[in-house]
């Protein structure tokens, strides 16, 4: 095996002299503009493999702070009646303890918790984090560029997205506590200082955090799109380029044509708050006072919102599919299975997220014909995404599957999709939503589905692509460990939730006290707290496991240990600036030649053989 | 706009000017949403009906002879005439910067007119719409500043480089001229 690989490195080697390109990129000398010293290389800097391992350890460090805010209102709504004295000691002042030393959660901290953790989780983990890992990663290594069309801005992107990140962790340190209205911040409680504590300065500041935040995404989208159009390798036709990169292309673009209409909606809000504008605001009345503002909307403001927050589920999910199929193909051996409609639907989903963002808004007062339009939109959205959970199936049968961490994470991921988004069917319809709405139906239905998927995507992409980025490999074992304790768990927080919805138990509610229909699901959450606990203890599993291995995992020893067909893996084991040492390669055929004939695969820089050219021509 | 050297161009168009149109889209997505905004708030009633300033004419004559001659400056940087090429684009950001001017005498027209900010939303919509064209302007001139002091100091070359950086000027420029003249006509018939 180990004579086989070594002999198949020196064929990739000699492809990529015979039939690269030189593009007398290595006659300049960029070593002191790229990585002359510790700045420049580990900070500030313009490589696109190290900004991809920016994105990924600082979307870690925000999924354990978010992680976290989940345990601490999980505790509240799973063990309402115990004494939290002893967070006390964490949390300060938000813990109120009475004069016999029994303490409570305050009710602002635990709402200031569920939207921190929605805001956290939805943006920095898995937009930034997903998107702005594997974009930043695998764009020029799939497609054969050099770096990025523009590294600088690629820099920028990052260091954006780093501030909005500083500004929403100050904010958490108010004294009036970070913003507390959900995290799609809808008027009057986002828009009126007033409303709550968390409404003050910690509006402000979520404000101010989200919008550097668009000009992150906005900056990498506009590098992405730029890259991916513009410079592919010899030879890479867009129909030879590995589902990854169509799913970040796609994902970008909706970025661009999404996030700039929340920007105008974040405009009109800052002009309520601050200037005295009436565009969201009408006929309130606040702690007994009338306000002046009249003739606002604050339905708009959900339009608007909307119209970006639904697209926003497909940035976050498209990624995690392209990568799903990348991993699926490789470990099974086999091309992925109906390629071209694999793109059309990322197309098709695309194109259909911008049209059913009013379902979010079924309940808000919206003309029900309109409704009608948009369930139907919402439920076609199936289709597409059956497309690509039958394709997958057809992808694995039949193929010689490898178990790793990689493909148990992406074949969990399938199951994931699944499940949510089955339930996705039911909320999609205006009249069943009129009694699933703002339950915990939704909260199970969208964390299944866009949560944890988009995480297992995640997952089987670090796992795949780790000994790319480190030169070494993450421990098997703990890897499984964490496979299954995710899998497992996810499902035992989650399944019991779908009960609790159809129930009627609305989300958000800091506690059920004065609902006796609902007295009886307190068990049901307390099993949901436990089984959220020992989640987050196996996520620390992965968290153990990435760090140590960057030092002491098991070394990588050939350039292509999964016998992969793309272009990343014909680079050095520790690629420098500008990927390949010598030529840049060019490519020959699509990017799924598994299990070709007689042989296990065929790079993309192989040029055909007689006999397929043959084929070709026929 | 660094990029790695030497390339390939599958569409055939200069990577940082293929940047810059996908980031003009993006202007268009807010410029929508915005426009949107206005018309789904005006469908729902109790919308004050105005004129618009008359200084909004006036600039949209400005803002359309800057484009041309931005135009004549770009063809004249082509052909080699340095002191025409300079003066018009010195020109440019001097109508740039009184369009701005004349935006703002139209708001005081506004305001004076009894059409607060802080009114009914309608007026509002008109103050922050056209306030955050006249920043994306801003944006502009202050490239053009650059632009234009490097057209006075720096000796007419004709090289790829700034051929690249005046056609992203050029192109940037018009757009924001064609973005004000679809918001003039917006208000106005809308």
């Amino acid at each position: 095996m180990a004579q086989n690989q070594v002999a198949v490195q020196d064929v990739t080697d000699q492809l990529i002299e015979r039939y690269g390109f030189d593009d007398k990129f290595h006659d300049h000398h960029h070593g002191d503009k790229y990585q002359a010293n510790f700045i420049t290389h580990y900070i500030f800097s313009m490589d696109h493999k190290m900004i991809a391992k920016q994105f990924l350890i600082t979307g870690i460090f925000w999924a354990f702070v978010g992680g976290l805010m989940s345990l601490v209102f999980r505790l509240q709504l799973g063990f309402p009646a115990e004494n939290m004295a002893w967070l006390e000691p964490f949390f300060g002042q938000w813990i109120t303890v009475s004069d016999a030393g029994f303490g409570r959660i305050s009710q602002e901290f635990y709402y200031a918790m569920v939207t921190m953790h929605g805001t956290i989780l939805v943006f920095f983990v898995l937009t930034a984090g997903l998107s702005g890992t594997f974009s930043n990663l695998l764009i020029p290594l799939q497609i054969g560029a050099r770096d990025m069309a523009s590294p600088f801005l690629n820099m920028l992107s990052y260091w954006f997205f780093f501030l909005a990140g500083a500004v929403l962790f100050f904010s958490l340190f108010l004294s009036t506590g970070a913003f507390s209205g959900g995290w799609v911040a809808y008027p009057p409680l986002s828009a009126l200082p007033q409303a709550s504590s968390g409404s003050g300065a910690g509006m402000t500041l979520w404000l101010l955090s989200l919008t550097l935040f668009v000009v992150s995404v906005l900056l990498g989208g506009i590098n992405y799109v730029t890259t991916i159009l513009n410079m592919r390798t010899k030879g890479l036709s867009m129909w030879r380029l590995p589902l990854t990169i169509w799913a970040f292309l796609v994902t970008a673009i909706i970025g661009l044509l999404s996030f700039p209409v929340l920007v105008s909606g974040f405009l009109l809000l800052f002009f309520d708050r601050s200037v005295g504008t009436s565009f969201y605001l009408s006929e309130i009345y606040i702690g007994g006072q009338a306000l002046d503002n009249v003739g606002g909307s604050p339905i708009l403001y959900q339009h608007l919102f909307w119209f970006l927050g639904h697209p926003e589920v497909y940035i976050i999910i498209l990624p995690a599919m392209g990568i799903v199929s990348e991993v699926l193909a490789i470990h099974s051996r086999k091309p992925i299975f109906g390629y071209k409609a694999m793109v059309f639907s990322i197309m098709a989903i695309g194109f259909l997220s911008f049209l059913v963002w009013a379902h979010h808004m079924f309940v808000s007062g919206i003309n029900p014909y309109m409704a009608m339009i948009f369930v139907l939109f919402t439920l076609i959205i199936a289709v597409p995404s059956a497309v690509k959970v039958f394709n997958w199936l057809a992808t694995l049968y039949g193929g010689s599957v490898r178990f790793n961490s990689a493909n148990l994470f992406a074949i969990g991921f399938v199951s994931m999709f699944i499940s949510g988004g089955l339930t996705g069917i039911f909320l999609g319809n205006s009249a069943i939503d009129i009694q699933l709405h703002d339950t915990y139906f939704v909260v199970a239905h969208f964390h299944i589905v866009m949560g944890v998927a988009a995480f297992f995507g995640m997952y089987a992409g670090v796992y795949h692509w780790y000994p790319k980025m480190y030169g070494r490999f993450m421990n098997e074992f703990l890897g499984k460990v964490h496979f299954w304790g995710t899998l497992i768990g996810a499902y035992l927080i989650f399944w019991p939730m779908h009960y609790l919805g159809i129930a009627g138990v609305p989300r958000r509610y800091y506690s059920f006290d004065t609902f006796d229909s609902f007295a009886h699901f307190g068990t049901m959450n307390q099993f949901i707290t436990v089984a959220a606990f020992l989640v987050f203890i196996v996520q620390l599993i992965f968290v153990i496991n990435f760090f140590y291995s960057i030092w002491y995992g098991r070394p990588m020893k050939v350039k292509n240990p999964w016998g992969a067909s793309t272009l990343e893996w014909t680079t050095p084991i520790k690629p420098g600036h500008g990927n390949w040492p010598g030529k840049v390669p060019s490519v020959h055929r699509w990017s799924y030649d598994y299990s070709k004939g007689e042989r296990d695969f065929v790079s993309q820089i192989e040029p055909l053989s007689e006999e397929e050219k043959e084929q070709q021509a026929h | 706009m660094r990029k790695a050297s030497g390339a390939l161009k599958n569409t055939g168009l200069e990577p940082a000017l293929f940047a810059m149109w996908i980031g003009i889209g993006s202007i268009v997505m807010m410029f929508a949403a915005f426009t949107s905004a206005y018309v789904v708030r005006q469908a729902q009633g109790n919308w004050l009906e105005f004129r618009l300033p008359e200084w909004f004419f006036l600039s949209t004559v400005v803002i359309l002879l800057s484009s041309l001659t931005m135009h004549y400056s770009y063809k004249q940087f082509r052909k080699g005439n340095t002191t025409v090429y300079r003066s018009l684009y010195l020109a440019t950001f001097l109508l740039g910067l009184l369009f701005v001017i004349t935006q703002y005498l139209g708001w005081n027209a506004m305001q004076s007119g009894g059409v607060e900010l802080t009114g009914n939303p309608s007026g509002s919509f008109v103050y922050v719409i056209s306030g955050v064209h006249v920043l994306h302007v801003l944006g502009g001139m202050a490239a053009l500043a650059v632009g234009v002091a490097k057209s006075w100091l720096l000796p007419h070359r004709i090289t790829k480089k700034r051929i690249t950086r005046f056609k992203m000027m050029a192109h940037y420029w018009h757009f924001v001229d064609v973005l004000w003249i679809y918001l003039l006509l917006f208000f106005m018939f809308q």
